[in-house]
């Protein structure tokens, strides 16, 4: 039995209709967003419901046929069925949204209490001239509405601790950790420990940076935090350069891909560690 | 006793990357740290012969320290 995920909003007249459209309009197996806009209007659909109908008919949205030769239509759906909480909007969440976005990752929570200032331009993504003072949430939002309108995204704006993290992150498949300090990266794994959620954890500082996956049960941030003391790391000294959060962000994307879709070798119980000074990586057992 | 010591990223600077040095037997990891004056507050990853250890682990001839900085940031 084929599931119809828009079904609820539509008569079954109008879910045979809106079967034939996607017949008619497929080119092969692929469907362009050209007809998807067409489908939302004539159907009163929103374009992540036409997305779910094109997934359903086992059919691919056009904008991820680059996608197609490493993701099969079916995982392409089971991505679109997924929902990612984003933890920090900054300087690695900013390019974790945008690849997660336009990977096809159907539900994106994006969690910031912060609003950008001019020193965040020389490397997070959604900053720009036009954005200064704007929520980071707000310009994430914009952003993935944007690049790819099929993404059904909730803007929180709020520092998640453990008294919010449990609601905001409990019916989430995959939490990222884009964070800048180490105390809400240890309750970050505390919440997602708790509600047996995998965490992809990343940080930088200058030229460093490293990248582990936590499944729960697994103690990896309290090893490579063994020694914290409760201060800042040494990115308080170097700041962050251009390169480095893309690098990294870039790495905990393609582990939030894994992770949902059960593929590939994740890095638990490991952390890759890249020095980009000396273009050296190392990984290092947990 | 000889332990080989590897330190990592900012560690580096102005010391060395790897080196084979002599302590007095029961020399602890804390004291390495003192001695190369590595901050203690920036200490990330420590291992030894590639185990993570606390700073009173005692050392071994023999032995390899491994020191990375703190990494925080996003």
């Amino acid at each position: 039995m084929t599931l119809w995920p828009c079904s609820p909003w539509l008569a079954v007249d109008e879910v045979e209709a809106l079967q034939a459209f996607l017949r008619e309009k497929a080119e092969g197996d692929l469907f362009s967003w050209q007809h998807q806009l067409a489908a939302a209007e004539r159907f009163a659909l929103s374009i992540a419901a036409v997305e779910a109908a094109i997934l359903a008919a086992d059919l691919l949205p056009a904008r991820y046929q680059r996608n197609r030769a490493m993701l099969s239509t079916q995982q392409q759906a089971r991505l679109f069925r997924s929902r990612v909480a984003v933890i920090g909007c900054g300087g690695l969440g900013g390019y974790v949204l945008e690849e997660l976005a336009r990977l096809g990752v159907g539900q994106i929570v994006a969690i910031d209490s912060d609003h950008f200032e001019e020193h965040n331009l020389n490397r997070q993504l959604l900053s720009s001239p036009g954005t200064l003072g704007q929520v980071k949430v707000a310009a994430a939002a914009q952003r993935i509405a944007e690049i790819n309108p099929a993404v059904t995204v909730r803007a929180v704006q709020a520092h998640i601790s453990r008294a919010n993290g449990r609601d905001l992150l409990a019916d989430a498949d995959c939490v990222v950790d884009a964070v800048d300090n180490v105390a809400t990266r240890l309750d970050l794994d505390a919440i997602c420990s708790e509600l047996k959620i995998p965490l992809v954890h990343g940080a930088i500082a200058g030229w460093y940076g490293h990248v582990a996956t936590v499944y729960p049960g697994e103690d990896s941030l309290r090893k490579i935090f063994r020694h914290w003391a409760g201060g800042k790391g040494i990115e308080q000294q170097l700041g962050n350069p251009s390169f480095t959060p893309a690098v990294i962000a870039s790495m905990e994307a393609a582990e939030v891909c894994k992770v949902l879709l059960g593929v590939g070798a994740p890095l638990r119980n490991r952390l890759l560690t890249f020095n980009l000074l000396d273009m050296e990586v190392v990984e290092i057992p947990l | 006793m000889k332990v080989t010591v590897k330190l990592f990223a900012t560690f580096r600077v102005d010391r060395f990357d790897i080196e084979s040095r002599e302590y007095p037997d029961g020399t602890v990891v804390e004291q390495i740290v003192d001695e190369l004056e590595l901050p203690r507050e920036k200490l990330g990853i420590v291992m030894v012969n590639s185990r993570h250890v606390d700073l009173d682990r005692e050392l071994r001839d023999g032995d390899t320290l491994a020191l990375f900085p703190l990494v925080g940031g996003g």
